[in-house]
């Protein structure tokens, strides 16, 4: 029995994507449950990102189609897909450099609210705005360096600002890719324990090479080769499948 | 320091009328319009990362209407004024539909060929835009009565219309739209995860320095009570582009200063230097090579250095 895509927080099917006559996507179908916490795995070049970026709506899939909560969102630009709850991170660390964590985490706020309009009020003048940012970077861990300017961070600071922004949005789904690239091993504990104290609202789907990391955050596992679904289910069973190990874990 | 600076500027700005003789007051003057139309270029280049060399489009239509509104079609001024800035944000919002089809180079150009049709139209439309003899013996309005044809009465009316242009954009910038177009120029993509809509925030941008482009218009019309098709030309977007790089884009202070710089060259230096787009050209080598980020950031960081080996 699968549950009807209505009742699915994010649902794919048969998803295309070509550059040229390279297929990077090929027949992709995903069904992820609300709360759900999906891993999603393969080597490089397996189309991951290319995915999330289908997803997110930074690129238009040649055939397919994708429902958010039931509904297809598929022509939709990023921008709109934003406002029906979903948010992302980007693997390369995509901040704005110059301006303080604050500001960072107000844009996140502001891209949701209508006064992003406005042109006749101060940014700084929206108090409930600063302190709603300060409130996020602070279950992050980054309240004391609210002021500092984004370029001033450690490599591992930006990954977690990056994941500040994401939260600030209240996602429905969020979409984290590979959001524990490059950190060091203290570091990646603490994004680990950031990730696991997401609310079960939110549905999660993850794309992360780091196995021993990310295996304990995922209930779901999807497999990725080529542009294909080559494996898919419940993460034992995933990572116990022989093809698992054939493509992805290794003799 | 900061309010040291706001004296000097103060100063600079009141005194001309008191002191100086018409000449430096109409230059004042002409240096106060120059500002404005900088300051509105430079929410598109410096504040949108959108480059245009086509900025005169909005100086120059803006103008020609009033131009003809008040001399052919016997409208006041007034009424002129208003129908003449609503036509050019009008020109502006669909010009931007088809530039905002592209960004840089591409913006660029297309910005640059709308401007030479326009350039093109007021050099041939004779019948109506009087051709390469430009449309003469035009007025100045009488804002509540008082006549503004004395140089330092115009001045003191640029002055206004300035100041307020200034603080408009100054908000503008601040304002969570200004960061929301910061923004869309630091990292389009990531806005519109977050759920802006870039193109609209560009096109608003463009279709808002359209207006501020069409305010400097008017003033241009007013005070040279002529207009001829070299104001809709690409050397007079060019020069509005030179001086908001040379005065620091993305500053508010800079593309006034820029602006400045390049009237002050142009109409002084030309007194004593016939060659004076060569010594331009010295002036903004000089300024790349020093400066690379505008005369206000670098002068800025200078001060900055100079106070840090004093303490």
């Amino acid at each position: 029995m699968t549950a009807s895509s209505s009742d699915l927080a994010l649902d794919v099917m048969g998803l295309n994507k070509a550059f040229g006559g390279l297929k990077v996507t090929q027949d992709i179908s995903l069904s992820v449950r609300p709360g759900e916490r999906r891993l999603i795995i393969g080597p490089n070049g397996a189309g991951k990102t290319t995915l999330f970026n289908q997803i997110s709506g930074d690129m238009r899939p040649n055939a397919g189609k994708i429902k958010l909560f039931g509904q297809d969102v598929t022509r939709l630009a990023p921008y709109q897909r934003a406002h029906l709850g979903l948010s992302r991170t980007y693997q390369i660390i995509t901040l704005f450099a110059g301006d303080t964590l604050e500001h960072n985490v107000t844009l996140g706020l502001l891209g949701l609210l209508p006064s992003r309009w406005q042109m006749w009020r101060p940014l700084s003048s929206y108090r409930d705005l600063a302190s709603e940012a300060r409130r996020t970077l602070d279950s992050v861990g980054l309240l004391q360096l609210a002021e500092h300017p984004v370029s001033e961070l450690a490599y591992g600071e930006k990954r977690r600002v990056e994941l500040a922004m994401a939260l600030s949005q209240k996602p429905r789904v969020l979409l984290l890719d590979e959001p524990l690239a490059g950190l060091s091993d203290s570091e990646r504990a603490t994004v680990k324990a950031l990730i696991a104290s997401i609310s079960k609202n939110v549905t999660v789907v993850m794309i992360e090479h780091d196995m021993d990391t990310a295996l304990d955050l995922a209930e779901t596992v999807t497999l990725l080769n080529y542009g294909r679904v080559i494996v898919d289910g419940e993460r034992d069973k995933v990572i116990a499948d022989k093809r698992t190990r054939e493509v992805y874990l290794g003799a | 320091m900061k309010w040291f600076a706001g004296a000097i500027i103060a100063a600079v700005l009141l005194l001309p009328p008191l002191f100086a003789g018409d000449f430096y007051v109409n230059l004042a003057s002409q240096i106060l319009i120059a500002a404005i139309f900088a300051l509105s270029l430079n929410l598109l280049v410096g504040f949108g990362g959108m480059t245009s060399l086509g900025h005169a489009s909005y100086l120059g239509v803006a103008a020609y209407l009033s131009a003809l509104l008040t001399s052919r079609y016997g409208f006041g001024h007034g009424t002129a004024a208003l129908l003449s800035i609503l036509g050019t944000v009008a020109m502006a919002a669909f010009f931007g539909v088809i530039a905002l089809r592209a960004t840089g180079l591409g913006f660029l150009m297309i910005t640059l060929a709308l401007s030479q049709v326009l350039w093109g139209l007021a050099y041939r439309m004779s019948d109506v835009t009087n051709g390469d003899n430009g449309i003469t013996g035009l007025t100045r309005p009488a804002p509540f009565g008082i006549s503004l044809d004395s140089p330092v009465a115009f001045y003191w009316f640029a002055l206004i219309v300035a100041v307020i242009a200034f603080v408009m954009m100054a908000i503008f910038v601040s304002s969570s739209f200004g960061s929301s177009l910061k923004g869309v120029r630091d990292q389009p993509r990531r806005m519109a995860a977050l759920g802006f809509n870039p193109w609209m925030i560009r096109w608003i941008t463009f279709i808002y320095a359209g207006f501020w482009g069409a305010v400097a218009g008017l003033l241009y019309v007013y005070y040279n009570k002529y207009i001829h098709p070299t104001s809709l030309s690409t050397t007079s977007s060019a020069e509005a582009l030179l001086g908001v790089i040379a005065g620091g884009s993305g500053t508010l202070g800079g593309p006034a200063v820029g602006a400045a710089l390049v009237l002050l060259l142009k109409n002084y230096a030309s007194a004593y230097i016939e060659r004076w787009n060569m010594l331009l050209g010295l002036v903004f080598l000089f300024i790349v090579l020093v400066m690379p980020t505008g005369i206000v950031p670098g002068v800025h960081k200078l001060v900055e250095r100079l106070r840090g080996r004093s303490s």
